[in-house]
C-alpha cells in the first residue's frame, strides 16, 4: 500500500478533550496564613512561593517596593548578604524575589531533601532583613548603570512609554524607574516598607512538587510563627490617568536600524464577560505563530522577526497590545498592516476552519500548560490573586468551545477600532 | 533515572522512546546532526536560515504549522554551532500528526522561492534585532573571530555577515537539505504518554520509506593551540566599558569537562560565587559579571565577562579578574565550596528533567554525543570531581597564552 502523505491523519479535536484542573489542598497556618498546595511530579523537587501584598501599588515613593523586594536577601542581623545567599546555594536551592503591581513574591526552588535546611533562612529574611546601607548603595549604583544601558534600547523605552500613556506616570502600571528615583532611596524608606508589608504583612503561600512528609508542621514552625496577617492592609486606590494624545514617534538613537512599535488600548480585567472571547479574538489577530499578524507581517512580508498581540496580565485593568520590532523603513507599512488586519476582523466573518484551528490550538496549549505540579499551582495562584475560582476556568473553556464567527466579529467591532489605540514607534 | 527504549530504522534513523504516563501530552523531537560549524566559511548563517525554511512547507504539505495547531500542538526549533533541533508538543492522542509533518519535511521540502525570499528578510531582521540594534550586540562576533583562527566556531549561528544570508540561493538550500537532512543524520525522540510499540509502528510507517543519504563525514579543521594572549580594542556608542575574556577549553568529551563546568559555578554561579562577591560587592569594580562556558561538542571557550562600574579603569578591572583566576590555580578549594557547586548542579539537573520536553531534548543530545544513557551518568560524573581536579583544570585553562580579551570601551569615555 502506498502511503498517502497528502492527507492529514485523523485527529481528536482538542475541543473534545475533557480538560480538568486538578484541585489544590488548602490549609491555614497558626497565624492565619493560607497555604495552597499541589503535590505531584516525578522529580524530588519543590516550589514554595510566598506572595505578599507588597507590590508597587503600596509604595508612596517611587521604586521603594521593588528595591525592598530586591534587597530582602541582602543581609539579616546575623548574616551578611553573602551568607544568606550561600545558605541557599550550598543546598542547591534558588531563592528568587519579584515585585509586581499588587503583589511581591519570595520564591524558593529546592530539592525536597534539603527543604528543611533552607526554609529557616526564608523565615529569617521575612522576620529579620536589615537592608545594610552599603548594600543599598551598591544596588542603586548598579541599577543606575543597568538603566543607562537599557535606555539605549528602543524596545525598553517603548515598553515604558506605552504603559505611561495608558495608565499615567503616577499609576502603579504606568510608572517606571529613573536615576533620580534610585538616588533618592534611603534605608529608612526600605525598612519602614519592609516592616509594614513583609515583617507584619499580608502573606499567602503557594506550594507544589514533592513535599517532605511533615510539611505542615515545618511550615507552621517557620512561617506560621511569624507575625503575619495581623493587620489589615489597606488597598490603595490609584486613578488611571491616560494620555490625551494618541500617536507618538520618538527618536532614541538616530543610528537605529529598527523601530520598536507598540499599539495599545485599554481593556477590562478578567472579570469582564468579554475577556475570554477577547482571548480567542486575540489569538486569531496576533496571539500565536499562526495568527494573522504573524502570517501577514512576518511570513508574507518579512518586515519583522516577530509580531505579537496580547492582553496584559493586570488585576485592576488590562490593556490590549500589539508589539513588534520592525525594519526602520517598514515601520509605517507594518503599522498600516496592523490596522488593516483589525479592519478585516471587523468587516469579514472569520472562516469556521480558521476559528476551529484557533480553538484547538488554545485548548491543546491549555492542556500542555496544566502539565506538571508547578504549572498547576501557577494557574491556581493566578486565579486566586485575581479573585477568580475554578468556575472561571470552566467558563473560559466553554467560551472557547462555543464562540461563533459572529461573536468574534462583534468583539472586533467593539474593541479593535483604530481610533481607540495608542500608537508609538521608538527608533 | 530516565528510562528509554531505542531502535533504528533501516534507513539509519535512530529512534528513542521515553514513556511518562502522568502527562496527557507527547513530545516529538528531531535533532539533525548539522550546525553552523558545518557551513562553508563563505556561506555562514546557513544552518540557521535553513531552520526557518523548514517551516515553509514540505513536498506534500503546504504548511507545517497549521495542521499541528489544529491538532492542539505547539512547536519550535533552534540552531547551535553543533546541531539543529526541532520539537513539538501536542496531546498524545494526536501524535500521528507530528509523525506525518516531520516525516514529510524530512522526505523533501517544497523549496518555494517565496519562502526563501521572505525568510531571508526575516532572518535579516532577527540579525538586526539581536546583533546590530543592541548595545554590545557585536561583541560575540568579535570575540569569536579573535579566539578562533581555523575552527568554524569562529562565526556565530546567525552568520558572519548579513550579506551571507542575503545571498543565499535556492541551489544552496537544496544542496544543504539533501546533504544533511537525511534519516541517517537524524535522531528522533518521542516522550510522554506513548508506547514504544506504537511509536515503532508510526516511525516505520512515516519515516521508514525515506531513503538514506550519503553518510556525512565531518572533517573540521582543529583549532591550533594558541601561543600568546590576543586582544582587541573596541570603541562604540555604549554607556559603559565592558571586559570580556575567554580561554580555550576542552570539548564535550574532554576528561576535564565536568570539572570545567563546576569551575564556572565556583567563579560565577549566583550571588555567593567568587567573582560576584569579590568584584561586585567587595571591590565594587563591576556592575555585573558572569562566568560560563560554551558547552560545545568541539573545544569551546571559558568565558568571564562583565560591565565596569563608571570610573573604574579597564586595567584595574582586568587585573582584579586575573587575581581571582590565579587563585583557582594556586588554591585548593575547600570541600564545602565544591560540595556547594555539586549540590547546585544536582538541583539544576532535577529541575531540568521535570518536563517531557527537556527530557526529549537531553536524550537527543546525549544520543548525538554517543549514547543517550550518558544522561543518567551525568550527576555521578559531577559528584566525582575533587578539589584537586578543579585546581588541575584551572591550571590547564588559565594560561595567559591561552587567553583572548576584548576591551569594549564606551566612546564617550575614550
Amino acid at each position: 500500500m502506498i502511503l498517502d502523505r497528502t492527507n492529514a491523519p485523523l485527529i481528536k479535536d482538542a475541543v473534545d478533550f475533557d480538560i480538568q484542573i486538578k484541585p489544590y489542598q488548602l490549609y491555614t497556618l497558626d497565624n492565619g496564613v493560607k497555604v495552597y498546595a499541589f503535590e505531584g511530579g516525578a522529580q524530588e523537587v519543590m516550589l514554595l512561593d510566598l506572595v505578599f501584598s507588597a507590590g508597587n501599588s503600596y509604595e508612596t515613593k517611587n521604586w521603594v517596593a521593588p528595591a525592598t523586594n530586591y534587597l530582602l536577601k541582602n543581609g539579616t542581623s546575623t548574616k551578611s548578604a553573602f551568607e544568606v545567599n550561600d545558605a541557599f546555594e550550598f543546598y542547591g536551592a534558588f531563592l528568587n524575589r519579584s515585585c509586581f503591581n499588587e503583589t511581591a513574591t519570595i520564591s524558593l526552588h529546592s530539592l525536597t531533601k534539603h527543604f528543611t535546611k533552607v526554609i529557616p533562612v526564608v523565615s529569617e529574611i521575612i522576620a529579620d532583613a536589615v537592608f545594610p546601607e552599603n548594600e543599598l548603595a551598591i544596588y542603586a549604583k548598579n541599577q543606575i548603570q543597568q538603566l543607562t544601558l537599557n535606555l539605549k534600547k528602543g524596545d525598553f523605552i517603548a515598553n515604558r512609554f506605552i504603559d505611561e500613556y495608558l495608565f499615567g506616570i503616577d499609576h502603579p502600571y504606568g510608572k517606571y524607574s529613573s536615576e533620580t528615583a534610585y538616588n533618592q532611596l534611603t534605608r529608612d524608606d526600605l525598612t519602614s516598607f519592609y516592616n509594614k508589608y513583609y515583617k507584619e504583612g499580608e502573606c499567602t503561600v503557594f506550594m507544589a512538587g514533592k513535599f517532605p512528609s511533615n510539611i505542615e508542621s515545618i511550615l507552621n514552625q517557620y512561617i506560621g510563627s511569624l507575625p503575619l496577617n495581623k493587620n489589615v492592609i489597606e488597598k490603595p486606590v490609584h486613578p488611571i490617568v491616560a494620555a490625551t494624545q494618541k500617536k507618538y514617534s520618538v527618536v532614541n538613537d538616530p543610528g537605529s536600524v529598527q523601530g520598536a512599535i507598540r499599539i495599545a488600548r485599554h481593556f477590562p480585567n478578567r472579570h469582564h464577560p468579554d475577556f475570554a472571547g477577547a482571548q480567542v479574538l486575540n489569538n486569531i489577530f496576533g496571539g500565536f505563530f499562526g495568527s494573522r499578524l504573524m502570517s501577514n507581517i512576518r511570513e508574507d512580508k518579512g518586515y519583522t522577526y516577530g509580531i505579537h498581540s496580547y492582553l496584559q496580565n493586570h488585576i485592576q485593568q488590562s490593556a490590549w497590545l500589539v508589539s513588534t520590532d520592525a525594519g526602520k523603513d517598514v515601520c509605517r507599512a507594518t503599522i498600516d498592516e496592523v490596522y488593516k488586519e483589525m479592519a478585516i476582523l471587523r468587516t469579514d466573518l472569520v472562516d469556521t476552519d480558521e476559528l476551529n484551528l484557533v480553538k484547538n490550538y488554545m485548548l491543546g496549549s491549555l492542556l500542555g500548560d496544566l502539565d506538571g505540579p508547578f504549572q498547576i499551582i501557577g494557574r491556581w495562584k493566578s486565579y486566586i490573586l485575581n479573585g477568580l475560582t475554578e468556575e472561571y476556568f470552566y467558563n473560559t473553556i466553554k467560551t472557547v468551545r462555543d464562540i461563533q464567527p459572529e461573536d468574534i466579529q462583534e468583539l472586533a467591532n467593539k474593541y479593535l477600532q483604530e481610533d481607540d489605540f495608542y500608537e508609538l514607534v521608538v527608533y | 533515572m530516565i528510562q528509554f527504549d531505542r531502535f533504528q530504522l533501516e534507513n539509519g534513523l535512530k529512534v528513542l522512546v521515553h514513556q511518562d504516563l502522568t502527562t496527557p501530552m507527547a513530545v516529538v523531537n528531531i535533532l539533525y546532526n548539522v550546525g553552523a560549524k558545518d557551513e562553508h566559511p563563505d556561506k555562514t548563517g546557513f544552518a540557521h536560515l535553513f531552520e526557518h525554511l523548514m517551516f515553509g512547507g514540505s513536498v506534500n504539505i503546504p504548511d507545517y504549522d497549521e495542521p499541528l495547531q489544529r491538532a492542539g500542538g505547539e512547536n519550535n526549533a533552534y540552531t547551535t554551532n553543533d546541531l539543529t533541533n526541532y520539537y513539538c508538543q501536542l496531546p498524545a492522542e494526536n501524535i500521528e500528526t507530528a509523525f506525518w509533518l516531520e516525516s514529510d519535511r524530512m522526505l523533501s521540502l517544497a523549496f518555494s522561492p517565496k519562502s526563501l525570499e521572505v525568510q531571508r528578510k526575516v532572518v535579516c531582521e532577527e540579525f538586526k534585532e539581536h546583533y546590530i540594534n543592541k548595545p554590545y550586540g557585536d561583541a560575540w562576533h568579535k570575540m569569536r573571530t579573535l579566539a578562533y583562527t581555523k575552527h568554524p566556531y569562529r562565526w556565530m549561528t546567525i552568520g558572519a555577515s548579513l550579506a551571507h544570508v542575503e545571498q543565499a540561493t535556492m541551489e544552496d538550500v537544496k544542496d544543504f537539505f539533501f546533504q544533511f537532512y537525511r534519516p541517517n543524520n537524524a535522531i528522533l525522540v518521542v516522550t510522554g504518554n506513548v508506547k514504544t510499540d506504537e511509536v515503532k509502528l508510526l516511525a516505520e510507517k512515516w519515516f521508514g520509506p525515506i531513503p538514506a543519504g550519503k553518510p556525512y563525514q565531518r572533517n573540521l579543521p582543529a583549532e591550533p593551540k594558541q601561543e600568546k594572549h590576543r586582544s582587541l580594542d573596541v570603541r562604540a556608542d555604549v554607556p559603559m566599558d565592558m571586559l570580556m575574556m575567554t580561554w580555550h577549553m576542552g570539548g564535550r568529551f574532554d576528561e576535564n569537562y565536568h570539572a570545567t563546568d563546576l569551575l564556572t559555578e565556583v567563579l560565577g554561579g549566583g550571588a555567593s560565587s567568587r567573582l560576584y562577591e569579590q568584584l561586585i560587592k567587595v571591590k565594587q569594580l563591576f556592575s555585573s559579571i558572569s562566568c560560563f562556558h560554551f558547552g560545545t561538542i568541539d573545544p569551546g571557550l571559558f568565558v568571564i565577562t562583565g560591565k565596569l562600574v563608571k570610573g573604574i579603569s579597564m586595567s584595574v578591572a582586568e587585573k582584579a579578574v586575573l587575581e581571582e583566576v590565579e587563585k583557582m590555580k594556586h588554591e585548593i578549594l575547600d570541600e564545602k565550596e565544591v560540595q556547594k557547586v555539586i549540590n547546585k548542579t544536582e538541583s539544576m539537573i532535577c529541575f531540568e528533567d521535570m518536563s517531557i520536553m527537556n527530557r526529549a531534548q537531553s536524550l537527543a543530545f546525549y544520543e548525538l554525543i554517543g549514547d543517550a544513557a550518558l544522561m543518567n551518568e551525568e550527576l555521578e560524573k559531577y559528584q566525582a570531581v575533587t578539589p584537586l581536579k578543579i585546581q588541575a583544570t584551572a591550571k590547564s585553562i588559565f594560561e595567559d597564552t591561552n587567553r583572548n580579551t576584548l576591551y569594549y570601551y564606551s566612546k564617550n569615555m575614550a
